[in-house]
């Protein structure tokens, strides 16, 4: 005898189905994805939405290994931005970072770790506390969250743990490009046996320790996450980096600059 | 309730007999020998994930069949093939390289010698399952029953006379840690998978290009007479080996200079192909996957240490 949930399950079934099909509503998440709200509420604190195809995203259409999608987010035609969200609807840590460019353009690039194909997307706060929202479809196969990479297994990090890398490049109107590497497992804690173990801030700082720019960063980026960020002109004659991870480790360096 | 369940099962049953059916062509390139060539896209449900070429010589002793495909289902449809055109029996299965579109149609001939290099066979014991997992997911039902048989005999170096044929055996690694080339001295064909592209965009993700320079020059120093690359058609020439040379010179000073002005991975995926690899099969998506599995060591070359070892 067929149990009777069997109907309502294959009905369900369809009419979701149905609804992935279905155009989004007016000024609504393009995406459609069911958990949208869930993102404005959690990620967004609740703000004040609006999609805006100003705010872009670059990332690839798809990745075959979930453990590193390089993205990049560049929302200067929206004006003054006080801060960038980065983040995915389906990853179990949906939030990988909050970027304060203080001295900075708000624009960055990074690499994220994905569970499961997900829309990526980028929400930048404007001078009126208005999120402008936007994003891309990401494919991926499953596990970039919750399997172990390749390379955590096989790094020494007893030699290599919390290791700084970076350089400054001079770009056009005095603009400088920062690439910022620290070496660290951004352990997710959905692993087996393996805790959470990531970097939590990362300061960009001037040679009299004034904030440039500032990150408050998840497990959800890639392990040995590498920064790209985009200064506004500055007269400094060095960077200061430094960043924390949860089990209190402090990792700095600094970073001379040639006039 | 029960009619949409009805409707449901039909739809079902009637998806799971329409079993994938390759379109296979023997194309005669020489005497005793054929080769099917395969299309040079990328892998979906409708191409069942076939690829790559693969090519039989019909020895008095049996067929060599060089690559078994990508699948148990192309697999057994190959062998029919072969067992048609031939009307001989197969004698061995030559494995030349690890990537799973070569050796996933094993099972279909499991009753002969598979023969691959040792280190070939070690890493497809080793890593076979994990290879193998995106051409599941991205080829689907045509995957189904394949299990990765590992090759079952050894593959000895150098010349060998197997019924009348003359071949030699290679080793050309750089595409892959161990790949093998196949030179059959009595037709003058020379079978290069995958350490050659025509027209389709190289693949990366193993590769060692300073070996797989080595490797090619190797090959353009053959006395062949006809070229059969992994992907691509036939080549009475070595334009397919200079222009296979000049995609990874040119892959490897892209990546090296874009990691010295800073780029991002985003950003070098947005650099323009030059015109002559752009119109080559999967130009942007391949290249799109170099930089995922290349980039990085170009930026850790590019990136000095701020700060000192633990």
């Amino acid at each position: 005898m067929k149990p009777r949930w069997t109907g309502w399950t294959l009905s369900a079934g369809v009419l979701m189905a149905l609804n992935a099909y279905a155009a989004p509503p007016p000024g609504g998440d393009p995406f459609n994805s069911p958990l949208w709200s869930s993102m404005q509420r959690v990620v967004l604190g609740g703000g004040k939405v609006v999609f805006d195809d100003r705010v872009k995203v670059t990332l690839p259409e798809r990745v075959e290994d979930g453990h590193f999608v390089p993205v990049s987010v560049d929302a200067r035609d929206v004006g003054a931005v006080r801060e960038l969200i980065l983040f995915a609807d389906y990853n179990p840590i949906p939030r990988a970072l909050r970027y304060q460019p203080l001295h900075a353009q708000p624009r960055l690039s990074v690499a994220m770790r994905v569970n499961q194909a997900t829309p990526i997307r980028a929400a930048a706060l404007d001078d009126k506390g208005v999120w402008h929202v936007n994003g891309k479809w990401l494919d991926a196969p499953g596990g970039g969250c919750a399997l172990p990479s390749q390379t955590r297994s096989t790094t020494d990090w007893n030699t290599l743990l919390g290791r700084v890398s970076g350089r400054v490049w001079r770009e056009e109107d005095g603009v400088l490009r920062v690439r910022l590497g620290i070496m660290h497992p951004m352990d997710t804690g959905l692993v087996t046996s393996v805790a959470r173990f990531n970097i939590e801030q990362v300061t960009l700082s001037d040679a009299s320790q004034r904030p440039l720019a500032k990150l408050e960063t998840d497990a959800s980026l890639a392990e040995n996450p590498l920064f790209t960020l985009h200064l506004n002109r500055i007269a400094t004659t060095q960077l200061h980096a430094s960043s924390v991870d949860n089990d209190g480790n402090h990792y700095r360096a600094s970073l001379p600059l040639v006039p | 309730m029960p009619l949409l369940l009805t409707c449901l099962s039909l739809c079902w049953l009637a998806c799971a007999n329409l079993a994938l059916a390759f379109e296979l062509r023997a194309q005669p390139i020489a005497a005793d020998t054929w080769m099917v060539e395969a299309d040079t896209g990328y892998f979906t449900p409708e191409n069942g994930g076939f690829l790559v070429n693969t090519a039989f010589i019909a020895t008095e002793e049996g067929v060599v069949v060089i690559g078994s495909g990508p699948s148990r289902r192309f697999g057994e449809q190959y062998r029919q093939l072969i067992e048609q055109t031939t009307g001989k029996r197969i004698l061995e299965v030559i494995i030349t390289h690890k990537h799973p579109d070569h050796f996933l149609g094993n099972q279909a001939f499991s009753d002969v010698p598979i023969r691959a290099d040792a280190t070939t066979t070690a890493m497809i014991r080793a890593e076979g399952e994990g290879l193998a997992e995106n051409l599941y997911r991205l080829v689907g039902d045509g995957m189904r029953g394949t299990e990765a048989l590992a090759p079952t005999a050894p593959l000895p170096l150098g010349m060998r006379s197997i019924g009348g044929h003359r071949l030699e055996f290679l080793s050309v690694p750089g595409h892959t840690q161990s790949d093998i080339a196949i030179l059959d001295h009595s037709t003058g064909v020379l079978f290069a998978i995958d350490q050659v592209f025509n027209q389709r965009t190289p693949t990366l993700p193993n590769a060692n290009l300073a070996n797989w320079h080595n490797a090619l020059n190797t090959l353009q120093a053959l006395p062949f007479k006809l070229l059969v690359p992994g992907h691509g058609s036939v080549s009475r020439d070595a334009k397919p080996i200079e222009a296979t040379r000049d995609y990874l010179t040119w892959l490897d000073t892209t990546l090296q200079s874009a990691a010295e002005r800073g780029l991002a991975p985003t950003e070098v995926m947005q650099l323009p192909i030059p015109a002559r690899f752009a119109q080559w099969g999967e130009a942007q998506a391949e290249w799109r996957r170099s930089i995922g599995f290349r980039y990085s060591q170009y930026e850790r070359a590019a990136l000095p240490w701020l700060t000192p070892a633990r």
